[in-house]
């Protein structure tokens, strides 16, 4: 019988495979995606959020336990766990180590990125060359890999694992870690989660995926049927605005349109509905998913004029242009009327004074609803340019209570060889909101606790047996 | 600045006013301004009018890459390509071209990549810059029409290399009566006299030089790339001699069979072109002997021109046959397959080279030696013969680059794209 059985592919499930390995015990990881797509969603992650107190390789300055955890708060609105957050941002200050020992390379901020220079390492090559280097490393120190293993049940007793079922297949093992991420793929979970809406919509029908495909979120379902304590809210998840024309799947992080602060944006009505330059767009993006979900629809649009051109990251695909305002609503297919009045009153709104994309400059509006609070410039020179926008889910929040030996629970008891990591438990630590690189920083903590635990679990039962036997 | 205003202003100037539209114009109204914050990119009329947005498909593939490429930018740490691309927001003909060449087709970010097949963007940038990579040396060739052999390199080598080898043992039968002749004490000129074959190399060398360096000189006038600084010149001779770009910007190397690193591929180049370069100098050397001291080969086994052609075909023997052993086991989607035949052709007759010139070597005081000298010659021959048009290009090309970006990378980025 094999000693820890990991279910998932991703940076936690690896994390787990590794770590179990090293402490001696015998590890099969099973991954839902054939070889091409594994990874989960961290073959679409770039970078971790690092504590550190004083500069360290890539990281400049200092980015101390106290700051890490004020920010979590921030985001999370205190829908967070202090004792395990805090655990998340300890582990993270001292992990980077052992990722390198395991082949993950560490480069500097990407261009365009430098405003986390100080808080995040990022990985060169992104995600999926570190997803890369964890299955080499796992190869070569002997964990079995099996692709297009997707585990549709387990068999418990009593809150303990007994063994994992593909179909008819059924793998036994002494411990198991469950790392096999959120249910942002499953449409029908989403639909059910964020329900009908006052128009009689579903929204999340109109919802583009910008995470991995094979995240449907059985094993997640299994469990909470199976009676495992969970945490977190089922319509919560990581949900930026992308661009309309971005694939279902998959589209990670090219699809994002970072010009909704240099311009304006109105929905289908041809109506402003927020205010575009309320913060900078590191720390609004991850809200106008949600607030385009809100819209009829659930789409939105960008506008920006020839002003904006080379002051964000340019989109992956071209925006939709035109040479007056009127034009680009008709090939936006906006009522011409309205976008024009929308756009007339923001543009008489103005009060423009000292433009500074990189501060929170004066330029604001006077008399709009809503008001544009910084940024605020007329849009009055052609080209002009729209982007569509949409919804696009990164990974949902819902998962599995865990306390800090990532333990799965069953009425507040903790099973003693089942755990959890990744995203089947960020929501602990993470109910609302985001912060970047901090889903790899619970990753890569709860997967090295998870993998530690599972392996000292078979460890302990190999020698009961064993002891056994001798008697 | 006002040189790069004025330069914005002349490629608007240029633009035929009865061809462009309304859309056109503001289109490339944009993409002055884009290259107005960076550096000057004439475009180059090939042809007819000057059409910005003439691009081969194959070109047209990369555009439609790099577009997603700099929109992601995770491979930013692994070369040169992407630091280049992101001081761009669109791609034209000449950044197109630019960007093809200083690729090294080293696959780090073909493994990397979240886009790359299956996923539908279908994201290969190695193999689209290969593709336009033997495009520019076709388009760029001189004399142009010999610019095709680039397209069937594989028949062009092969004609080459038994035209070469045909010519040399007919005239070895023809002037010794046979292909076997009583031992000569390794006195090659009894059978070709020394300024006959002086004069046929010289000439086919000078040939291979000239064709290339008019090439890549029009080349370098499409990219635009402007004055070569000492420090832009010393970085990028620094970069090409050390491959730097094959070290996977971590230092552990390039993919070849799959996303595992390995050096080998630096170090079986490195083999090749110092042991290339080492049996030029044998070549040098001994015709500094023959004519400014009147020093006859044979010479001793010990003497300089010997010892550097035999380390250094010791190096042309080792690196090339790594290569090859590299490219055939290399990732099927990393590259463009219809250029092995180029790789391999050039990469075999670098490997016949230096086999045929050591068991010249080691049979040089044997009847055998006019076979072998012939044998020999023909593959050098060949070697020279195809220089201008195979393989050999690569290096000429991508050093181009290098130093383009060396230059370019001191220009200052005016790009704000701080949102992000």
């Amino acid at each position: 019988m094999i000693d820890v059985l990991v279910i998932g592919g991703g940076n936690a499930a690896l994390c787990a495979a590794l770590m179990a390995r090293e402490a001696g015990a015998s590890v099969l990881l099973l991954e839902a995606a054939p070889k091409a797509w594994r990874g989960g969603n961290s073959q679409h992650t770039r970078n971790l959020r690092c504590m550190h107190d004083a500069p360290q390789d890539v990281l400049v300055e200092a980015y101390p336990e106290e700051e890490f955890w004020q920010d979590l708060l921030k985001v999370t609105g205190g829908i967070t766990n202090e004792h395990l957050a805090r655990l998340v941002i300890r582990e993270s200050s001292t992990c980077r180590d052992w990722m390198r020992k395991h082949g993950v390379n560490f480069q500097p901020p990407l261009s365009g990125a430098l405003h986390v220079a100080r808080t995040n390492a990022f990985f060169m090559g992104g995600g999926k060359a570190l997803v890369n280097a964890y299955y080499r490393s796992a190869e070569a120190l002997g964990v079995q890999i099996r692709y297009d293993a997707p585990v549709d049940s387990l068999e418990l007793d009593n809150g303990r694992f007994v063994a994992a079922r593909i179909g008819d297949e059924r793998i036994t093992a002494r411990s198991c870690v469950l790392a096999a991420g959120g249910f942002e793929s499953n449409r029908e979970w989403l639909r059910e989660a964020w329900g009908q809406n006052e128009r009689g919509e579903w929204p999340a029908d109109n919802f583009l995926i910008r995470g991995t495909r094979f995240n449907t979120g059985v094993l997640l379902k299994f469990m909470i049927d199976a009676g495992a304590d969970t945490i977190g809210d089922p319509s919560q998840s990581h949900c930026v605005a992308i661009d309309a024309r971005a694939p279902l799947y998959d589209g990670g992080i090219c699809t994002r349109i970072d010009c909704v602060s240099l311009g304006v944006v109105v929905n289908r009505e041809a109506q402003r509905f927020y205010d575009e330059g309320e913060d900078f767009w590191p720390k609004r993006y991850a809200i106008w998913g949600r607030l385009t979900a809100m819209q009829p629809g659930q789409i939105a649009y960008s506008i920006i004029d020839a002003k904006a051109i080379g002051r964000f990251m340019p989109p992956v695909f071209p925006g939709v242009q035109a040479d007056t305002l009127p034009e680009l609503a008709r090939k936006l297919g906006l009522d011409e009327a309205q976008f024009m009045r929308t756009l007339s009153d923001y543009n008489a709104a103005c009060r423009v004074g000292t433009f500074d994309h990189t501060k929170l400059d004066d330029c604001h509006t006077e008399g709009v609803q809503p008001a544009k609070t910084h940024w605020a410039r007329p849009l009055d020179t052609a080209p002009y340019y729209g982007y569509a926008l949409r919804p696009g889910i990164t990974f949902t929040y819902l998962g599995l209570k865990v306390d800090d030996t990532a333990a799965v629970r069953f009425n507040d008891q903790p099973s003693d060889n089942l755990f959890v990591a990744g995203e089947m438990m960020a929501g602990n630590v993470l109910g609302k909101g985001y912060t970047a690189g901090v889903g790899m920083s619970i990753g890569t903590a709860f997967g090295r606790i998870a993998g530690t635990r599972a392996a000292a679990s078979a460890l302990a039962q190999r020698n009961t047996g064993a002891q056994r036997e001798a008697a | 600045m006002k040189q790069l205003e004025a330069l914005v202003h002349q490629a608007r100037e240029t633009l035929p006013p009865a061809t462009a539209t309304t859309s056109q114009m503001a289109r490339n109204g944009i993409n002055a301004s884009a290259t107005m914050t960076e550096q000057p990119v004439q475009w180059h009329a090939k042809g007819t009018a000057i059409t910005p947005a003439a691009l081969s498909d194959d070109e047209t593939e990369v555009a439609r890459v790099m577009q997603i490429c700099n929109a992601c930018r995770y491979c930013e740490g692994f070369c040169a390509v992407f630091p280049a691309m992101t001081r761009r927001l669109e791609f034209g003909k000449a950044d197109i071209n630019y960007l093809a060449n200083l690729c090294h087709n080293c696959g780090a970010c073909l493994h990397a990549c979240q886009y790359a097949p299956p996923h539908e963007f279908a994201v290969n940038v190695p193999q689209a810059m290969a593709k336009v990579r033997v495009q520019t040396y076709s388009d760029y060739a001189w004399p142009s029409a010999l610019g095709k052999l680039y397209k069937k390199n594989g028949l062009t080598l092969s004609i080459a290399a038994a035209g070469a080898l045909a010519l040399f043992l007919v005239l070895t039968v023809a002037i010794t009566g046979g292909l076997l002749h009583e031992p000569l004490a390794g006195n090659f000129y009894a059978i070709f006299p020394h300024n006959t074959l002086a004069l046929m190399f010289g000439l086919v060398f000078v040939f291979a030089i000239i064709a290339l360096g008019i090439g890549v000189t029009r080349f370098w006038r499409d990219v635009s790339p402007g004055t070569a600084s000492g420090a832009a010149v010393a970085e990028a001779t620094h970069d090409a001699l050390r491959l730097k770009y094959l070290d996977g910007g971590h230092g552990k190397g390039c993919n070849n069979a799959d996303d595992a690193f390995t050096l080998l591929r630096r170090r079986f180049h490195h083999l090749t072109f110092y042991g290339f370069m080492l049996c030029f100098a044998a070549t040098s050397v001994a015709t500094l002997y023959h004519y400014a001291f009147g020093w006859e080969a044979p010479y001793p086994y010990f003497s300089l021109p010997v010892l550097l052609g035999t380390v250094g075909g010791i190096g042309l023997l080792i690196g090339p046959a790594g290569l090859l052993w590299l490219n055939l086991r290399r990732h099927p989607l990393q590259g463009d397959a219809a250029q092995k035949p180029m790789d391999r052709g050039f990469i075999a007759l670098l490997f016949l080279t230096s086999l045929t010139g050591l068991l010249l070597l080691a049979l040089r005081e044997t009847s055998a030696m006019g076979l072998f000298l012939a044998i020999h010659l023909g593959v050098v021959m060949a070697l020279f013969l195809t220089l201008p048009y195979g393989k050999f290009a690569h290096g000429i090309y991508r050093c181009a680059s290098l130093l383009k970006w060396s230059i370019e990378k001191r220009q200052p980025d005016n790009l704000k794209l701080g949102s992000d």
